[in-house]
């Protein structure tokens, strides 16, 4: 028989830990739906700032088909168009060579490459990755201007060129190594059986993983285009900040990013202006998401196959 | 929660101060980017003169000042355009009054490429160059022919929007309710314009005059075809001459007190006014300076 | 045994091209890596020295060192660790452990994806409209921090998660078997075998935040300060910031010195980045299962 006041001990602990368990999985499931509050708060707080502008000054057919951009101007005018124009342009230009390279890189780090170099490339890639968009902004002013100004025997470097070699070097790491991953997806027991019908390692890749991987490629091309339509820095130094509808990569343009980070210092709360940069924070935010979502989709579509 | 918060991360940094710091006035100063090279001068100087004030110079444009000191979070506020009507009544209705104090005059410089071979350039030619609805696209059209720009294109360096040189040229230059042509390269910040021009030989840009280098071309301007042509220096700013000058400010909330006046007046003297000219701005007076 | 078809060949032939091909691309990707880090020592090494780095700027930022703006990232990569290191460990918790395969999983999932995915300036505007105006705590470290802290979180999710589920289940079992709760076979068994991989992913975070510059230019870094920041109310110099001011804003700046901050900021982030690869690659060769 055992003693009462052991008993109760027992009792006692058993309770504590169940309350810590309880409290844990509070905690726990507070922390676990932070990404959903905080992508949530993003919206809101965004939209909060720019609803008033949105609803007030704001001219949605000038907003998407007028280049005139003169915030401070006597004569306000919020056309966006510009601005589109330009982040597309230095995207389009980026994807253009980025999107070849990164997928090439994927399929020589992925099938071709092995031990040592795979790892070596790969830990490259992730360098890539790591250095900051302000020094990648630095490197096209200092590095990439005169040479382009050398090369292309052009009057000025900083252009949608300039932003656009830029930008697809910062996207190409997220693109290869989902695309990387993607193709790791595709079971060997895939690869085997090609290579058992007398297959070569090439043959295997054209004609049976890279079928097999589409979605998961489709999905690290989107991501590194939404990872280049959000880039700010280094559009902003690299670009010429210049509200012109490109006629050749020669052209200075201007970002969407760009002009929230080079107007939003010197403006006053609350104003016009103010509210039309929170505007295109909006937009951001929403092409971003929609991006990131069909990315997504796509990736699911993988799975439930 | 401040507190634990603050605490805390001075334990982990462990890299903070030395105690007699919390005792030393703080002047909090904040605006206008001509004006933030010649502040932080005063302040690094001031540092010297008296130990004990600590002054805490952030950049941002005259907007942030002006706005800093609408909400009141700001003791000075830099800029190179003064405050319009709305500002005041907007920072009297926070219970502020502003009070300015010019504090030197930036003469706003023409910058070439220094192989371009003009000399002098009229109002009217920048306005038909940088104005909306200006004609003027090619050197030809000014009748120059410039070295190593076979294009012969005029290229246009301008500044972001609301910084208080991109507003001030506009009013001086293109005049009220005018607009600058779109398609200007338009930068962050006066040493952008004078690095983008340096290095393009077609380009044509504006900023201070401290901001030029020795491998700029700065043409003299004229006010009309009938005045003279004034260079842009210390001297015809501090005169009046030169066209395109303008007033350098600072706004206090209420009449100075303290600290704060003590660092105005050390300002205006002869001994800051003296490191306003060292950079390159003309002072209020003609001061001797060792 | 078997003669080589022309057909053979050149399907061997084709191999051989195509893995040319594919090797090219990646050097063509990685030669820039090189070729940046070699342009930013040979242009920025002469300026760093010892004084450099433990000195302020003087002189308007055109002679001295960058001890302000060192410092100042370090408070704010710290505060943005502090706050965004318990909730990112608490959200990968929950995916691990606790979430079943719903919907609102999967909505977490893709939110982690938008979070890391939300151009920087718009966690900018974010910081701007929350942290600055909203809960009142002005331009300030505290504000800066916190943007960087919600831009950085997927980087710890995503890292402490994968670490967690590498813990093998086995592991959870036993310790349930004995009778212990959720929480106690995660802090006692869960935890303690994947805590080098979430350091990993911690590493990996400030590097992402030391490198950050659209998030923190309009919620609590000032382009020059003369003191260094007191308490997470202050504003403070930060090295990407700077970096961005020395070289667009601030006049007669010598040539080496924007080369030589570049620098500097680079090989912090690469530093942060190589301790983490490392870490990993040493963990690996750690485990026992």
């Amino acid at each position: 028989m055992s003693h009462p006041r052991d008993r109760t001990g027992v009792m006692d602990r058993r309770d504590l830990a169940w309350y810590a368990d309880r409290c844990a999985q509070v905690l726990i499931f507070a922390g676990g739906i932070s990404a959903i509050v905080f992508i949530i708060g993003i919206f809101v707080f965004v939209t909060r700032e720019g609803l008033g502008f949105v609803f007030g000054p704001l001219d949605l057919g000038q907003f998407f088909s007028s280049i005139e951009w003169r915030p401070t101007s006597d004569n306000p005018g919020y056309g966006a168009l510009a601005l589109m124009v330009g982040t597309l342009s230095v995207t389009g230009l980026a994807m253009l060579f980025s999107v070849p390279l990164s997928l090439g890189a994927a399929l020589y780090i992925g099938e071709f490459a092995k031990g040592k170099t795979r790892e070596a490339l790969k830990i490259l890639v992730e360098m890539l990755a790591a250095i900051p968009s302000v020094v990648w902004g630095f490197v096209g002013m200092s590095i990439m201007n005169p040479l382009i100004i050398q090369v292309f025997d052009v009057p000025v470097g900083l252009s949608a060129l300039n932003a656009g070699i830029i930008l697809g070097l910062m996207a190409a790491p997220i693109m290869t190594t989902i695309a990387e991953d993607a193709l790791k997806a595709v079971p060997d027991s895939y690869r085997e059986a090609a290579e058992a019908l007398g297959a070569t390692r090439w043959e295997v890749i054209l004609k049976v993983v890279i079928p097999a991987s589409k979605n998961g490629l489709v999905a690290a091309v989107l991501l590194g285009v939404g990872r280049g339509f959000g880039e700010t820095m280094a559009v902003l130094m690299a670009t010429g900040h210049s509200i012109n509808i490109p006629t050749s990569p020669f052209d200075g343009v201007r970002a969407l990013t760009a002009t929230i980070a080079s107007e939003l210092g010197d403006t006053a709360t609350g104003s016009p202006h103010y509210g039309s940069l929170f505007t295109l924070g909006i937009f951001l935010f929403v092409v971003t998401f929609l991006i990131n979502l069909t990315a997504d989709l796509v990736v699911k579509g993988i799975r439930k196959k | 929660m401040k507190r634990i918060i603050s605490l805390t991360t001075v334990a982990i940094l462990a890299c903070g101060g030395d105690g007699d710091r919390a005792q030393r006035a703080l002047i909090q100063n904040k605006g206008s980017d001509t004006l933030l090279n010649v502040a932080q001068a005063w302040a690094e100087t001031y540092g010297a003169v008296n130990p004990n004030v600590a002054v805490a110079v952030t950049g941002g444009g005259s907007g942030t000042g002006i706005s800093a000191m609408i909400n009141g979070t700001v003791d000075i506020a830099n800029s190179s355009r003064a405050m319009r009507d709305s500002e005041i009544e907007a920072a009297r209705a926070n219970g502020i009054e502003p009070i300015e104090f010019v504090v030197g005059h930036d003469a706003l410089a023409i910058f070439m490429h220094e192989d371009n071979p003009m000399s002098g350039i009229t109002m009217d030619q920048l306005r038909g160059i940088f104005g909306e609805g200006g004609g003027l696209e090619r050197w030809s059209d000014l009748g120059a022919s410039v070295p190593g720009c076979p294009s012969d294109e005029i290229i246009r360096v301008s500044r972001q929007n609301n910084s208080g040189t991109y507003i001030y040229f506009r009013e001086a230059v293109l005049g009220a309710g005018n607009d600058f042509k779109l398609g200007s390269y338009d930068m962050h910040g006066s040493k952008d314009v004078v690095d983008l021009v340096e290095n393009t030989p077609c380009a044509i840009g504006y900023s201070g005059l401290a901001y030029a280098t020795e491998h700029i071309h700065m043409p003299c301007v004229a006010a009309d075809d009938v005045s003279a042509c004034v260079g842009p220096a210390v001297q015809t700013a501090i005169e009046g001459s030169y066209p395109i000058s303008r007033p350098l400010l600072m706004y206090t909330a209420g009449q100075p007190i303290g600290a704060i006046r003590d660092y105005m007046d050390w300002i205006l003297s002869d001994a800051g006014q003296c490191v306003i000219q060292q950079r390159g701005y003309a002072p209020v007076r003609e001061v001797t300076c060792t | 045994m078997f003669a080589a078809t022309s057909l053979n060949r050149r399907s061997y032939r084709n191999q051989a091209v195509a893995k040319a091909v594919f090797g090219l691309m990646t050097v063509a990707l990685v030669i820039p890596v090189l070729v940046i880090l070699g342009a930013l020592i040979v242009r920025g090494g002469p300026a760093i020295s010892w004084e450099f780095l433990f000195t302020p700027p003087v002189n308007g930022m055109t002679e001295g060192g960058i001890l302000p703006a060192l410092i100042g990232t370090i408070w704010l990569v710290v505060v943005a660790l502090i706050a965004s290191v318990p909730i990112g460990i608490a959200a990968a918790l929950y995916l691990s452990e606790y979430a079943p395969d719903n919907f609102l999983t999967r909505t977490i999932n893709l939110a982690i994806i938008n979070l890391a995915g939300v151009p920087s300036i718009v966690h900018a505007l974010f910081g701007v409209g929350a942290f600055v105006l909203f809960f009142r705590f002005g331009t300030s470290i505290l504000a800066a921090s916190l943007t960087l802290a919600v831009m950085t979180l997927p980087v710890v999710i995503v890292a402490t998660r994968e670490s967690l589920q590498a813990v093998p289940q086995a592991f959870r079992e036993a310790c349930w078997n004995m009778g212990a709760t959720r929480w106690q076979t995660i802090r006692k068994v869960v935890l303690p075998n994947s805590v080098s991989g979430i350091l990993t992913g911690v590493i990996l975070e400030v590097s992402r935040a030391a490198g950050e510059t659209a998030p923190i230019m309009f919620t609590g870094a000032a382009a020059y300060l003369m003191f260094l920041p007191q308490s997470v109310f202050d504003q403070t110099m930060a090295m990407s910031l700077h970096l961005y001011v020395i070289a667009t804003q601030q006049p007669s700046v010598p040539e080496e010195i924007p080369y030589g901050v570049a620098l500097v900021l680079i090989s912090i982030v690469l530093l942060m980045n190589a301790i983490s690869i490392a870490f990993r690659v040493y963990l690996r060769g750690l485990k026992k299962w």
